[in-house]
């Protein structure tokens, strides 16, 4: 098998993984995690498979229902991001300078305030809860992507068949359509997947210090800060096996990834 | 004089944004639903209309935007940030009180995980290919993706609860005020959060230095040099076009450190800006959230200026640049 394939192969897998946690998380309904006390605090087992909390909550279907719902969250809030990274990084690099450099400042500002604590900000002053995160997390994370953008825009539009095809009298909009989106749309795309993971850990560590999704919901970040007062009771299972499904979670992500982007990015397909 | 222009550009930049940070910092808090006099005289309270608007006529609520934004920044050019009303004294004093355990545990987390992050960077950049290189990667990218407060939860797991090694929250021992607290007792509650952000930290600047490595090994320069038959390649070349990359990328990490400090020390309830910060966030504290965000700009935004200068100073590259170019 070369290594196109497997690159796909890899990527197919690693997209229907998310897809079924998804799924899952639309299927767990709030009736299997209502509480039962008569297996309240098991450890890990067959029945289940992560343990249990002090209220009987099976802690697997929580931590999946909290994967999926990091996942749309994640999803929607990159997307808007990318699509704001797409807006800027495009308008600095196709108008005057004036243009970039109010750009370059803008960039300069969200990179100069933590992400995390730009986003408790922004959260807290639009009203807490999904909308606060979710825009909190847009605003803070087109910032890379934008760049890329940008270098990628301004780099296009020096080359020699864009001044051709201006040169043949073709409209802006010709010229946008069939040179530049070609060739910025890989990046976007993979600049999307890299950022999906950055969303889905600032969103559990924002929920995680309270400001993020409402404490009744399943979420990665509100079972870890629950799990936090049960640690000297020694009741790890609770911290332990969530955190590690988010890091497993964020890792293949990040392979799909670098798959993509193997897949994607003209100067790996020759290969 | 071009030198001195450089400069002076870099420090208007900074300038500029820390500016900027405080109109943006301040109109979202304007436009905030929160309602400031309600969370000044807490929720159990009943006002009447009459006292309600006497109070915002006290405060000027009823001031344009502008006029409030004027009178604001005029306070912090004076070093006044208000008073906070969760703690109810000073902005500013609150913050000098905690902005020095904050700075010990980044200052610590920033060379260990720097020096230990280049140095592992180096190895692996070395040994490229070895098993070595792919423990030390597989480690590097799996701590990249791992929240920081999780690592610090796995790390009161190991170390505070089975071994019992270190205390579980609380950075002073209980039964003693902070003014008694000694250096040591302070070090010792700061081992765990410390150890937690390096973690979080090495592997940036590691998997950094490692491709900076292999791309100078493969340079004709070094080809040339074995050539030649030079013997310490690692210490003449290597380190020389290495270190400058990694200080820039620690220095642009700074930012994130930061944001990481905010969550370890909520994780090991260390007395810091970031355990602060939150408070302040989940009491709807407005003049301490702000102050923060803005005394975090600041040094963010200096850390970026001292990276900018270090690194014309010790590149001849950049240096070159901006004295001739």
């Amino acid at each position: 098998m070369d290594r196109r394939k497997k690159s796909k192969l890899i990527s197919i897998i690693i997209v229907s993984i998310i897809l079924l946690i998804m799924f899952l998380g639309v299927i767990i309904t709030d009736d299997m995690l209502s509480t039962n006390f008569k297996d309240k605090n098991q450890l890990p087992s067959f029945e289940h498979p992560f343990g249990t909390d002090w209220l009987g909550r099976d802690m697997f279907l929580r931590t999946v229902k909290g994967l999926s719902n990091s996942l749309v969250i994640g999803s929607l809030a990159s997307l808007i991001s990318s699509l704001i990274a797409v807006i800027v990084g495009g308008l600095a690099g196709t108008m005057p300078k004036w243009v970039d450099n109010i750009v370059r400042i803008i960039i300069d500002l969200v990179m100069g305030i933590p992400h995390l604590i730009l986003i408790i900000l922004i959260s807290i002053f639009v009203g807490r809860g999904t909308k606060g995160i979710l825009i909190g997390v847009a605003l803070t994370h087109w910032v890379s992507l934008a760049r890329i953008v940008r270098s990628e825009v301004l780099q296009v539009r020096n080359e020699q068949y864009i001044k051709i095809s201006r040169r043949f009298g073709k409209s802006n909009w010709y010229i946008f359509k069939n040179h530049m989106i070609p060739v910025v749309l890989p990046q976007y795309i993979i600049g999307l997947v890299l950022m999906f993971p950055h969303a889905i850990l600032h969103e559990a560590s924002v929920t995680f210090l309270g400001f993020g999704l409402s404490p009744e919901t399943a979420a990665i970040g509100i079972i870890l800060s629950e799990s936090m007062k049960y640690l000297i009771s020694g009741m790890w299972h609770l911290a332990f096996f969530p955190g590690l499904a988010l890091v497993i979670l964020v890792l293949i992500i990040n392979k799909l990834g670098e798959n993509l982007s193997l897949i994607l990015n003209p100067h790996f397909t020759r290969e | 004089m071009k030198i001195f222009n450089y400069i002076m550009t870099n420090f208007i930049k900074m300038i500029v944004l820390i500016i900027l940070v405080c109109i943006v910092t301040f109109t979202l808090a304007v436009n905030s639903p929160i309602d400031p006099i309600r969370q000044y005289v807490g929720s159990g309270v009943t006002l009447s209309v009459e006292q309600r608007e006497s109070i915002e006529e006290y405060w000027g609520l009823n001031d344009t935007k502008l006029e409030r934004f004027q009178k604001w920044s005029y306070n912090i050019l004076h070093g006044d940030f208000g008073e906070s009303l969760i703690y109810r004294k000073s902005v500013m004093s609150i913050i000098k009180d905690k902005a020095m355990s904050s700075l010990f545990l980044m200052i610590c987390t920033f060379i260990v995980s720097g020096a230990v992050g280049y140095l592992l960077g180096l190895i692996m950049g070395k040994y490229r290919d070895s098993i070595l290189d792919k423990a030390i990667k597989t480690i590097c990218v799996t701590f990249s993706a791992t929240p920081t407060f999780w690592v610090g939860i796995l790390m009161l797991m190991i170390f505070s609860v089975k071994l019992n090694l270190f205390p579980i929250g609380f950075s002073i021992p209980i039964g003693k005020t902070m003014e008694d607290v000694n250096f040591y007792e302070k070090v010792y509650h700061a081992i765990l959060p410390i150890i937690t952000l390096t973690i979080v930290f090495i592997p940036n600047i590691a998997l950094h230095t490692r491709s900076k490595t292999i791309d100078v090994l493969q340079s004709d320069f070094v080809l040339f040099a074995i050539a030649r038959g030079e013997k310490s390649i690692m210490k003449n070349h290597v380190i020389k076009n290495t270190v400058i990359p990694a200080i820039t990328i620690q220095f642009g990490s700074f930012s994130e450190i930061f944001g990481g400090s905010v969550l370890a020390e909520n994780v090991f309830s260390y007395p810091g800006l970031g355990s602060t910060i939150v408070d302040a966030g989940l009491g709807g504290d407005i003049p301490l959230l702000l102050g923060i965000t803005i005394i975090i700009a600041i040094f963010v935004f200096l850390g970026n200026f001292i990276a900018d200068m270090l690194c014309m100073a010790m590149n001849p590259m950049v240096r070159e640049e901006h004295i001739i170019g």
